[in-house]
């Protein structure tokens, strides 16, 4: 089996953010996959990872919730690889993975709620576990890509926006950082390379892993507005018609906090705010609709018919 | 080292000096100064020393220990450097003036990043990514779970 193979059916496991706030997120992967003819096979009676939450709690338990989603996919559907679109998601995946292959007392508490639960404990290294970023690089690859285009992004100036969660920290993902064909944990290029490969222009953006405030956007709305509105204008400073996000908690941060900036601070940031995956599902051919642009809370579909995407 | 408070403005002057060269320098002292009062209230001195030429990246360094969740802002502090590194050594670049304005916004970045942190919960998660250090050690947690 030839690395591309092993990438083309994944487990697919969107997390409860992609069936609330970011459903065009899922949407827009799901048509991806599809329009690039990969299979997602989604994660049997998946549960939430715990999401910032949970850890603050229980970091064990936290680890736990993970396991059991690799647990069903490893051992009640013979999955290789599960693949998480959603940053939070991704990083819990692969904590608990970092946990379990170094952390004996993780191990032992994983084991014990397994048991009680009724399914198999998940051993480190059942599977893989790889981000929608990955799956799309892995699977079809830049040149891959380059030849399904059918509508260029060209003319669009893109700031690839990756949150602080993709990278961080460095040492639970031991497969970046490896060198050519490697992502980065300090300058991550993966979105660029791929929506580069479909025709956009990517800007240099320098705080493409910025933190976006997601956390506290509840309990300090004020600090994550600004964290957003500065994340805004430099997305603007630098060039960029568009941000491109794979988070759905940057993306709604981004969105909302767009809007409140300009009630509350009456700072008004004309950029747009699309998912990647929407931005590749579009240049893949398919329609705004069909890629949930409809369901975002921006509205960019006077940009997209200006681009000749809608 | 001024109150934090008084940070942010000073960050918004010293981006539009007319001087980019001054500007990048009295940016790059602001950066400094927002870590030296996140190490200041950890109970550190903060550090006089360099990495890579630069005492930001040090006191990042310092700020970071023992608390993984500031890392999230590891990447600003470099992009500061970075941005200092241009406008410094390339003073006769075409656009050095869009050049500061950003080094304006990620120090910016930095400054809301940690004073963020800093007034939400004293010294408590403001990061996605943060060990919990509200709630003590990863041990003492699971024991008052058990007992």
């Amino acid at each position: 089996m030839t690395t591309k193979d092993k990438y083309k059916k994944v487990a697919y496991y969107p997390g409860c953010a992609l069936e609330g706030t970011g459903h065009s997120y899922n949407r827009s992967t799901k048509a991806v996959g599809k329009a690039l003819g990969l299979d997602l096979v989604e994660v049997k009676n998946w549960n939430c990872c715990g999401a910032m939450e949970v850890k603050n709690i229980d970091p064990k338990l936290q680890t736990y919730l993970s396991s059991r989603v690799m647990s069903i996919a490893a051992n009640e559907m013979d999955m290789d690889v599960v693949m998480a679109p959603c940053n939070g998601c991704y990083h819990n995946l692969k904590k608990a993975e970092y946990d379990l292959a170094n952390d004996n007392a993780s191990v032992e508490v994983v084991d014990k709620l397994s048991k009680k639960a009724g399914h198999k404990t998940y051993e480190s290294g059942q599977v893989e576990t790889i981000h929608a970023l990955d799956w799309i690089k892995q699977a079809i690859g830049e040149d891959g890509l380059r030849e399904r285009v059918k509508n260029s992004l060209s003319g669009i100036k893109v700031a690839n926006y990756y949150g602080c969660m993709y990278t961080r920290p460095r040492h639970i993902f031991p497969e970046k950082d490896q060198g050519p064909g490697s992502e980065s944990t300090s300058k991550p290029h993966f979105m660029d390379d791929l929506l580069a490969a479909a025709g956009a222009e990517n800007v240099d953006f320098p705080l493409k892993t910025a933190c976006c405030g997601g956390a506290h956007t509840l309990s300090d709305s004020d600090t994550s507005t600004k964290l957003v509105l500065n994340i805004l204008k430099a997305a603007k400073m630098a060039g960029a018609d568009v941000i491109a996000t794979e988070c759905p908690t940057c993306h709604s941060g981004l969105e909302m906090h767009q809007i409140r900036a300009e009630k509350t601070l009456g700072e008004k940031v004309d950029v747009k705010i699309l998912y990647f995956t929407q931005l590749l599902g579009m240049a893949l051919g398919l329609k705004p609709r069909k890629v949930g642009v409809h369901e975002n809370v921006s509205d960019s579909m006077r940009f997209l018919k200006e681009k000749g995407l809608a | 080292m001024r109150p934090l408070a008084d940070i942010e403005a000073a960050i918004g002057r010293a981006a539009a000096d007319p001087d980019p060269q001054a500007g990048a320098t009295e940016l790059l002292g602001l950066a400094e100064e927002v870590l030296e009062h996140w190490v200041t209230a950890k109970g550190d001195v903060p550090t006089h020393a360099e990495r890579e030429g630069f005492r930001l990246l040090a006191l990042h360094r310092q700020g970071a220990q023992g608390d993984p969740s500031f890392n999230a802002c590891r990447e600003t502090c470099r992009e500061v450097a970075y941005h200092y590194n241009l406008i410094r050594l390339q003073p006769d670049a075409a656009g050095i003036t869009d050049r500061l304005q950003m080094m304006g916004m990620v120090s910016n970045h930095l400054y809301l990043f940690i004073s963020g942190k800093m007034q939400v919960a004293q010294l408590g998660d403001f990061c996605c990514s943060s060990r919990p250090i509200r709630t003590g050690s990863e041990d003492e947690t699971l024991k008052i779970k058990e007992a």
